[in-house]
């Protein structure tokens, strides 16, 4: 065993690890925080997700094709596709809920959910259509900013990119922002209480509907946002790139316990790094016999464990329900 | 204050309410009474907006309250203290009481979290704690005090004292007593009979969906039939 070799590449394991974890992390949210209010997993989650990566990339192509994307500050240009990215997504993601699942509210529960995987493939169909026809493909690359691929040098091994702390950090000021938003403003409040309990929120005052609307509009904002980061990391997109990062968010949210925020944020964090701890560290512990390859099943086998073990997930309810 | 006339409800093909009529005056504390099964959560819920009526009609002031969704029945001036509580368990103490407050926006919230403090202190002392961790007396002030955070000027209590230890029914009975004479309108659903009459000053007797009886508090606690069947005499 190499353990100077080990010891070397962990902080760039470790960046990894976080930049995968908050990428899930953010995606998590999306299915939580509608699970949390309605039961009810949103598959077409994941194209939401990719919606965001695909206004990220129109928007840096428009700006590089007029030549003005080497002209802005990088900072400035992330900032405006998180934004569009995430106004986008967000209204994708009302609007599909008006359309699809609200008319299916009350129904039992494998019809809403079968309604999500198709508005799954409708969605992914029609960003290949567009693509198809606008660019002439529906494979992209994200063009590259040249400040973010800039790297910092830590010491002679170790050296981290400029847009790995940038999504790093990006990825941490949103989950801020909506830790705050949930738990410290009155429409918050509302938005936890209407998880809670429907018919009491209403009760209150609080209109039910409009917070679910509110719900899927801030969960599709974070699922958009992550496309950008994403695209930002890994630079290829595709309409169908959102599958396994968003099976993997849901894995991510069912680990921290679904419905619970904070949980989605613990769960998409610790499978990241299980995920890139796994991904290097098997490969040279078992001098590859165990690669990279089988990370997926390093990650779904921690999954199922914890389930066995913590049903409700790490930070699932502990909160006793009493009549 | 409140009318209502001939109030029918269903659930799918059940008939739960069969032509209710009921009227509240202004500053009254009036009970309905009965037993489980009798109608009486449906009733309150009908008025709230939670349940649709199929026939009838239910005014408050001389408007219809039939067909306002629940989140705008609050800002009429009713509040709704749900059977079994249903407090926000994962929500503070505090954001609980907040929460009752939710439709108002004028310069008074502050003061009614002050009064709901005065009048419940156990609230105050656990206003940072999760709402859920507080015992089943507590959990009951808390839905007291957020339906009083609506500033309403009718407060509607379902079953106040279910599962309360008779020294805690005692002080919740109080309560609702020093809310009424602060000038809120109270109409108060038991299936414990003795105690809601004890602070009533009216009140009807539901069974099966149909009002059999009404009267003051006095007349019916020495009604023979009253006393057979809910004050629990041979
Ligand atoms: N959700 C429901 N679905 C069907 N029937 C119901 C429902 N809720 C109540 N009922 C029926 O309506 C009647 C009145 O119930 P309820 O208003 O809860 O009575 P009470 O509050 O007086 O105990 C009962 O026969 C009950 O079984
Ligand atoms: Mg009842």
């Amino acid at each position: 065993m190499d353990l100077p070799l080990l010891i070397s590449i962990f902080p760039q394991v470790l960046t990894d690890g976080l930049i995968l974890g908050f990428m899930y992390a953010l995606i998590a949210l999306g299915y939580t925080m509608v699970y949390g209010v309605l039961e009810f997993i949103n598959f077409a989650h994941s194209e939401i997700f990719v919606t965001g990566a695909f206004v990220g990339v129109e928007i840096l192509l428009a700006l590089k094709a007029r030549g003005t994307l080497d002209l802005l500050s990088p900072f400035l240009v992330l900032i405006v596709l998180l934004v569009a990215a995430m106004a986008v997504s967000g209204l994708l993601a009302v609007t599909v809920e008006r359309v699809a699942y609200r008319p299916l509210r009350g129904k039992p529960r494998l019809i809403p959910f079968i309604s999500a995987i198709g508005v799954s493939f409708f969605l992914q169909d029609a960003i290949r259509l567009f693509e198809s026809i606008w660019r002439n493909s529906f494979n992209l690359v994200y063009p590259t900013m040249d400040l973010f691929n800039q790297r910092f040098t830590l010491t002679e091994t170790i050296d981290i990119s400029v847009k790995s702390v940038v999504v790093i950090v990006a990825a941490l000021l949103m989950l801020w922002a909506l830790h705050l938003l949930v738990n410290r403003t009155k429409i918050g409040k509302a938005m936890r209480a209407v998880a809670e309990d429907q018919a009491t929120a209403s009760l209150m005052g609080i209109n039910v509907n409009r917070m679910i609307s509110l719900t899927f509009l801030i969960g599709g904002a974070m699922g958009g946002a992550a496309g950008v980061l994403f695209g930002i990391q890994y630079s290829l997109i595709n309409p169908y790139t959102g599958f396994i990062p968003g099976l993997k968010a849901f894995t991510a949210a069912v680990l921290g316990g679904i419905g619970n925020i904070p949980g989605a944020m613990v769960g998409g964090l610790v499978l990241g790094l299980l995920e890139a701890f796994a991904a290097s560290y098997f490969s040279l512990l078992t001098h590859g016999a165990f690669g990279a390859e089988y990370k997926d099943i390093f990650a779904f086998s921690v999954l199922i464990l914890i389930l066995i073990f913590r049903p409700k997930g790490l930070l699932g309810e502990v909160v006793r329900e009493r009549a | 204050m409140l009318e209502v006339e001939n109030l029918h409800v269903f659930y799918g093909e059940i008939h739960a309410l069969k032509g209710v009529t009921l009227t509240v005056g202004k500053g009254e504390i009036v009970t309905l009474l009965g037993n489980n099964g009798a109608g009486k959560t449906t009733a309150l819920k009908t008025l709230s907006g939670l349940l649709p009526a199929r026939a009838g009609q239910v005014r408050l002031e001389g408007r219809t309250l039939l067909k306002v969704p629940p989140h705008e029945v609050v800002m009429r001036g009713i509040a709704h203290v749900p059977e079994g509580r249903r407090i926000f368990n994962r929500l503070t103490v505090l954001e609980n009481l907040e929460m009752g407050a939710y439709a108002r926006a004028d310069a008074g919230i502050e003061q009614d979290l002050e009064r709901v403090f005065t009048t419940f202190p156990r609230l105050k002392e656990r206003r940072a704690q999760v709402a859920g961790t507080l015992s089943g007396g507590e959990q009951q002030m808390l839905a007291i005090g957020r339906a009083l955070m609506a500033a309403p000027r009718i407060l509607l209590l379902d079953e106040p004292s279910m599962g309360l230890a008779p020294i805690l029914v005692e002080q919740i009975l109080e309560t609702i007593q020093g809310i009424n004479r602060q000038g809120t309108t109270i109409l108060l659903v038991e299936q414990n009979a003795a105690m809601a009459l004890s602070i009533a000053h009216r009140g009807y007797v539901l069974e099966t969906g149909t009002i059999v009886l009404s009267g003051s508090a006095g007349d019916l606690r020495e009604n023979p039939e009253v006393r057979r069947a809910y004050l629990g005499e041979s």
